[in-house]
């Protein structure tokens, strides 16, 4: 049976999800099995980029109007600048063909990486299934999460 | 060194020319030969790291300029 590596993303940055799919990529070309569970900010590398993010009552649309997320949206963690960090970070990238976080999350999910969504933070933050996209394969809690990683031989928080 | 089938990884950083690797390799019947070139001076030890964990046979790595050259034998 192929070895198990699981990950919780819990930030939001552009950065730390850059380092959570390069190791979910590498690990999976490992020939091992890896499932990423996303919680908290980490629910925004998971929200659609593109429509409003619908949610109920005034503070759950306020969050979600200032914490809009979606892959091509994360900021870097440190010198974000208002945008400017990360779009001179991001044209760096560019310039070595490094692949963005959007690009790695597609080759993440076509190499077999599970996607699982944390349902106690989408349920406090007013984050619907619908806000999110196609790719998640799995909305889960705590439980789904520990026995996963049980069995884990890499677990990391990221 | 002679090769079955050469990957091109040349300008590419972590985890592309893992990843490329473990794709191309699905491709070749075991006991062929790939030749992985790349610049990124991580190939050094991820290649035997990679080789280490997935069963596959490392049979050298050459080094010229800063370019590198990773030979690979599937094994199953």
């Amino acid at each position: 049976m192929a070895e198990k590596v699981t990950l919780i993303m819990f930030s939001g940055d552009m950065d730390k999800a850059l380092a959570a799919f390069n190791l979910a990529i590498g690990a999976s070309s490992m020939g091992m099995e890896v499932s990423i569970f996303f919680t908290f900010w980490g629910l925004n590398l998971l929200k659609k980029n593109e429509g409003p993010i619908k949610s109920r009552g005034i503070m759950r649309k306020m969050l979600n109007y200032m914490n809009r997320g979606g892959s091509k949206r994360l900021p870097l963690s440190r010198f974000h600048m208002l945008g400017l960090g990360k779009w001179m970070m991001g044209k760096l990238m560019r310039e070595l063909k490094s692949p963005s976080p959007q690009e790695l999350l597609t080759l993440a999910h076509q190499s077999g990486v599970k996607f699982m969504a944390c349902t106690t933070s989408m349920g406090i933050m007013g984050i619907s299934k619908d806000a999110l996209i196609p790719e998640v394969d799995s909305y889960a809690g705590v439980a789904t999460y520990l026995a996963e990683a049980k069995e884990g031989r890499v677990n990391l928080f990221i | 060194m002679k090769a079955d089938v050469t990957l091109d990884c040349v300008g590419l950083y972590c985890p592309m020319p893992i990843y490329n690797t473990a794709n191309k390799l699905k491709e070749l019947k075991p006991g062929q030969v790939l030749e992985i070139l790349a610049s990124d001076e991580g190939i050094k030890t991820d290649a035997p790291a990679w080789c280490k964990a997935t069963g596959n046979e490392l049979l050298g790595i050459e080094e010229r300029e800063g370019e590198y050259k990773v030979y690979i034998k599937k094994s199953k």
